[in-house]
């Protein structure tokens, strides 16, 4: 227990700072899956066979080639990315990108190949009656989106958005390969100073059940929320 | 683009897909009769054994797979009554260690799916089976397994390609597979972007592979 102390004796104040790191990047990694997913699933709704095309790709592509791989093309590629496009601009210096913000967009851009997936089956699902209705009542396009479609599609997507919620949150602990300090970091950094591997990473595992669990019991809450009237 | 790096790579990778490939099928095999047993307990009414394939199909699907297989070759090493038992063999290799790490992975995982499988066969054909007087362990080796796993096809496919992307992470414990050798080219030349589509296009192949052989397999032990 020792092991755990706050303060200068024990890892417990470490490990406190690296879990709320891990609840930071899932849900930037979530937000910005969102943003991708409002990207692309018109793109896959949409009627325009080019269209269709680039959004089937990116999420064939994302949901077939592992997670490692994504992160390693983003933690590797990602500086000479933005060092190409300043030089562009002009600028010449080295550049090198936040350790947080490769993990939390590599893990967004996969955590939006779900999401996509997710938005599409839940429109699609939508009684068609509905569009019409919203027609017939003279909403506008921004009206029958906000007001209709989207109450209607969050009560059908939040059980499926929930699953991807926890593949996002399990992912990032693959982004401790970049050094960033979340969970899966701290424990291999405190496993080394302590050589006790076995206690910090059984430890991260009762963290990442705890975060799970507690994600759960929030969304359920949505759930009832969003399903009421039904 | 580096065409020629693209060109010299795929060779190595090619073989690295091959590590892939058995970690992956071992993993599968030792892992389906893992989620058998865990979902047969899990139709028990004894509410302790039934608590007990809960739980484990609970910690094993709410952790990250990288923490599992950390635990098992970093930590278990560390039991000095491990390193004095045969157990040790094979716990020193991070091949075996990877693998009993995805076994009890997709093992979890193949037990939810088969737990609702079996729940989704309707009493009624096992009642026809009752009444023609076939006994309770032909009735579940001959009716309930054959449909339990018809049923099943489809999440489990899903499964297959889930576990082959898990597979990556086997290039966390130095074994050199497609994710880890597309690493080590990737941190030797700079140029993950070829490095990246060679890799990422063998995987979609495999991925599309397996999609279509558990298509086929759907359609041939479809009911109609």
């Amino acid at each position: 227990m020792e092991l755990l102390a706050f303060g200068d004796t024990g890892w417990g104040d470490e490990l406190f700072y690296a879990t709320l790191m891990t609840i930071a990047v899932s849900i930037t990694a979530m937000f910005i899956g969102f943003l991708f997913a409002l990207i692309f699933t018109p793109l896959k709704l949409s009627k325009n066979k080019f269209l269709n095309f680039i959004a089937n790709s990116y999420t064939t592509i994302i949901r077939g080639v592992p997670e490692l791989l994504v992160i390693y093309l983003f933690f590797f590629g990602g500086t000479g990315a933005v060092m190409f496009v300043a030089s562009i601009f002009g600028y010449n210096e080295y550049i090198e990108i936040n350790a947080f913000i490769t993990g939390a967009f590599a893990i967004g851009i996969i955590s939006g190949a779900y999401s996509t997936e997710v938005f599409r089956g839940a429109i699609q699902s939508i009684d068609k009656g509905q569009f019409e209705a919203a027609n017939v009542l003279g909403l506008n396009k921004f009206g029958k989106f906000f007001k209709i479609i989207l109450p209607q599609t969050l009560r059908l997507a939040i059980p499926n958005l929930s699953n991807v919620w926890q593949i996002t949150l399990k992912d990032t602990s693959l982004i401790s390969v970049t050094g960033l300090v979340e969970i899966m970091r701290q424990s291999y950094i405190a496993a080394g100073s302590t050589r006790d591997p076995l206690f910090f990473y059984s430890f991260a595992a009762v963290l990442y059940l705890l975060l799970t669990f507690v994600s759960m019991k929030l969304i359920n809450r949505l759930e009832v929320k969003y399903s009421r009237g039904y | 683009m580096d065409l020629e790096l693209m060109i010299n790579s795929f060779p190595k990778l090619l073989s690295a897909a091959v590590i892939t490939l058995k970690l992956l099928s071992v993993s599968l095999i030792i892992g389906l009769f893992i989620g058998l047993f865990f979902a047969i307990l899990r139709l028990k009414k004894n509410i302790l054994i039934n608590r007990f394939a809960y739980g484990y199909s609970y910690v094993f699907r709410g952790t990250p797979l990288l923490v599992q297989i950390f635990i098992i070759y970093f930590g278990l090493g560390q039991i000095e009554y491990l390193r004095s038992t045969v157990l040790w063999v094979i716990l020193k290799e991070p091949y075996w260690c990877a693998i009993i790490a995805f076994a009890l992975n997709t093992g979890a995982y193949t037990s939810e799916i088969l737990r609702s499988a079996f729940q989704t066969i309707k009493p009624g054909i096992i009642e026809a089976g009752k009444s023609l007087g076939i006994s309770n362990k032909v009735i579940f080796y001959k009716i309930q397994i054959p449909i339990a796993i018809r049923q099943s096809l489809p999440a489990y496919g899903n499964e297959i390609i889930l576990m082959m992307k898990g597979t990556s992470l086997a290039s966390t414990v130095t074994i050199m597979d497609l994710t880890g050798v597309a690493k080590y080219i990737i941190s030797t030349t700079f140029k993950p972007i070829e490095v990246f589509i060679v890799a990422g296009g063998i995987y979609l192949f495999m991925t599309f592979i397996i999609h279509n052989v558990i298509k086929f397999l759907e359609k041939k032990y479809s009911f109609s």
